[in-house]
């Protein structure tokens, strides 16, 4: 079936595009059909009115650029102290975004994500050591570790669902097993990343915070538009039933191989800050499953598939980090408790709660539909 | 002379493997799960058997009337308070259950019993071996463990083709709705499955335990090994799972033999081969044949 495009005008009646549960091709027939639903609603005075934004996301949207201001100006007025924890919780929020984008709108549950954590924060060592500015070296992370996620994803897609999840288990242990066989990276020992000598301590550290900040922004805005988009509509549809996607005209081997590359390519990203963080590069310390541990938790905590539950999963995660850093192992006993209490009870989390209730939708990806007043 | 050795022993090794691996292969053949926290799973019941042969004073071995049950309980509860539920909530809940409960277990038991290594008690089981021509020593332990993964592969066979519940049990991995309309009750079906599953589980991990050692994170590998073996056997297939096994143990311990930093890795790219190459698996039944080729298709 060709799909047909539709141009979503503001009379387009493409309302049903919104949380449209086998989502992309039902929301387009949605839209399609809209045309019937413009003549009815041409007959009567009011049109029914189908608009993206609200008041409350638009002043959300303000609120949270000025936030993004401010994060940026604390290297100049708060300084170090307050760097390193708002590095952690800025890493959490770009690696929540990014597993969301995988498992939430496109169902890929990957717990193999550190794979290419790992691979990014060796690909920074790597361009850092021939001679590449480390910052800038965040950037080819990305590339690379998307480059690597390509024919990777041609083998490790052919599985679904929990086969797929422990499929990506196995990458990342060839990976890592690679790592520690391979001399020129220092094997089980490691190395220190290079070509940050230059650069005074103060300024480093802000230069490493302004990074996250950069990459947290970007993963939570790229997702946010790359969602907006048929993209969206069409990784929902594949996410909730990839055989009615299929047969409704997405290609589903598509649009999981492009999630699965973004979903790398940022993983590198974030690998790079972590080996920037730590200034090194160490197989057992970045090939850490811990990092895909704590993906899964942030975003059932807060909210999978959706825009906003990764950032408030993340903030969760950092309070109850900081809050039972003394109760050693229990601390992901408990979260791993929240998490399947999370999946079990309230499958859109903690801000599936909140929207639900209050009808929030701070970063709409859908549309909302008013009737005429009678 | 080395390599027939690496070879017997390999096949050894494969049983185990098949072992842990058959109850994840029952679960998602018949309940569509792939229970992610199978490996740890069976380090519980390694843990348990520690505990009780501690206690008892006794080889591990006089343990497992305990443990056996015990497991089999712990399968019924899990299926009904979290399994069950899972399943109505969608492909994607299971998954996500599961990978967290195998979290949760792996930090209990570092709260519980350290990080430390563990063994177990083996009795003189664990140190007699027999010998067979002039270089080659096969060792009891290896030989029980293999000689009762095939008992167990062969009880389940027998179990799902000749009895009642084996007929319900592939009813409801061919077509749930409708052996629910044909008046099968689904839920004590679902609910022996997880016990049968965890049980041999534990019995796996007893095994381990006393091969080699274990710690709390001892079930991620266990896991791993034992979906590679699954998946290299063709999903869905008892048989083929004990053959995949084998092929995992044949290959990590004669790569072992030149040199044994690759031992792991060959595993796991064997598995990736396998992948590439023919994703119903080497052995695979009819079934899983359809599913993976139906999957290829969308892709």
């Amino acid at each position: 079936m060709k799909r047909s495009r539709v141009k979503r005008t503001k009379a387009a009646g493409g309302g049903a595009g919104r949380d449209a549960a086998v989502g992309g091709a039902a929301g387009r027939d949605a839209a399609v059909g809209g045309g019937a639903g413009r003549d009815a609603a041409a007959g009567t005075e009011q049109p029914v009115a189908v608009s993206r934004w609200s008041r409350t996301a638009t002043g959300f949207t303000g609120v949270a650029a000025l936030a993004v201001v401010i994060l940026a100006a604390v290297p100049y007025f708060v300084g170090g102290p307050a760097e390193q924890p708002l590095i952690t919780l800025l890493t959490f929020v770009a690696m929540a975004s990014l597993w969301n984008l995988l498992a939430g709108f496109s169902g890929l549950t990957s717990f193999g994500q550190h794979a290419y954590l790992g691979l990014g924060a060796y690909a920074l060592y790597l361009v850092a050591a021939h001679g590449v500015n480390p910052f800038a070296g965040i950037i080819a992370a990305a590339i690379i570790a998307a480059a690597i996620s390509l024919p990777v994803s041609a083998l490790v897609l052919r599985l679904s669902g929990g086969y797929f999840a422990v499929a990506t288990l196995v990458v990342a242990a060839v990976f890592q097993i690679v790592a520690t066989l391979s001399p020129s990276v220092g094997g089980t020992t490691g190395v220190s990343v290079p070509g940050l000598a230059g650069y005074g301590p103060v300024l480093r550290e802000a230069l490493i915070y302004w990074a996250t900040l950069a990459v947290a922004v970007a993963s939570v805005a790229g997702v946010y538009l790359l969602v907006r988009r048929t993209f969206g509509l069409d990784a929902r549809a594949v996410g909730s039933d990839p055989v009615a996607a299929a047969s409704a005209g997405v290609r589903v081997g598509r649009i999981r191989r492009l999630a699965y590359l973004i979903a790398a390519g940022g993983a590198g990203a974030v690998g790079a800050l972590i080996a920037l963080q730590t200034l090194y590069v160490e197989p057992t310390a970045v090939f850490n499953i811990q990092y895909s541990v704590y993906m899964l938790f942030m975003v059932l905590i807060g909210g999978m598939g959706t825009i906003e539950g990764p950032v408030l999963g993340a903030l969760v995660l950092f309070a109850l980090q900081q809050a039972l850093s003394s109760y050693g192992a229990w601390y992901l006993v408990i979260v791993g408790g929240l998490a399947v209490a999370a999946t079990l009870v309230a499958s859109r989390g903690l801000w599936g709660l909140a929207s639900e209730r209050f009808g929030w939708s701070l970063l709409p990806v859908g549309y909302r539909v008013r009737a005429p007043r009678p | 002379m080395t390599w027939v050795n690496a070879v017997i022993q390999g096949l050894l090794l494969g049983g185990q493997y098949a072992l842990i691996a058959c109850g994840l292969s029952l679960t998602f053949g018949v309940m569509r799960i792939v229970n992610l926290a199978h490996g740890d799973l069976a380090v519980c019941g390694a843990y348990l058997g520690l505990v009780l042969s501690a206690a008892l004073g006794v080889p591990v071995w006089y343990t497992l009337p305990l443990v056996l049950p015990a497991a089999f309980c712990v399968g019924l509860a899990l299926q009904a308070l979290l399994f069950g539920r899972a399943l109505r909530h969608g492909e994607l809940a299971p998954v996500l259950v599961t990978f967290g409960l195998s979290v949760m277990i792996e930090n209990l038991l570092q709260v519980a019993a350290t990080s430390d290594p563990r063994g177990l008690n083996g009795g003189t089981l664990a140190l007699a071996s027999f010998r067979l021509g002039r270089h080659i020593t096969v060792s009891w332990l290896f030989m029980t463990a293999f000689l009762t993964a095939c008992a167990v592969l062969s009880g389940l066979q027998l179990l799902l083709s000749r009895t009642s519940w084996g007929r319900k049990v592939r009813a409801t991995a061919d077509d749930l709705d409708t052996a629910r309309l044909v008046g099968i009750r689904v839920r004590p079906v679902f609910a022996t499955v997880a016990g049968l599953a965890v049980a041999t589980a534990a019995l796996a991990g007893v095994f381990i335990g006393t091969i080699g050692t274990f710690d709390p994170l001892a079930g991620a590998s266990t896991l791993i090994f034992a979906f590679e073996a699954v998946v290299i056997g063709g999903i869905g297939s008892l048989w083929g799972t004990l053959a995949g096994g084998m092929a995992l143990g044949v290959t990590q311990v004669v790569v072992g033999q030149i040199n044994q930093a690759y031992a792991v890795l060959a595993v796991h790219l064997l598995f990736l081969a396998v992948l590439a190459v023919r994703p119903a698996g080497l052995f695979a039944g009819h079934q899983a044949g359809r599913e993976v080729r139906g999957l290829r298709a969308l892709g």
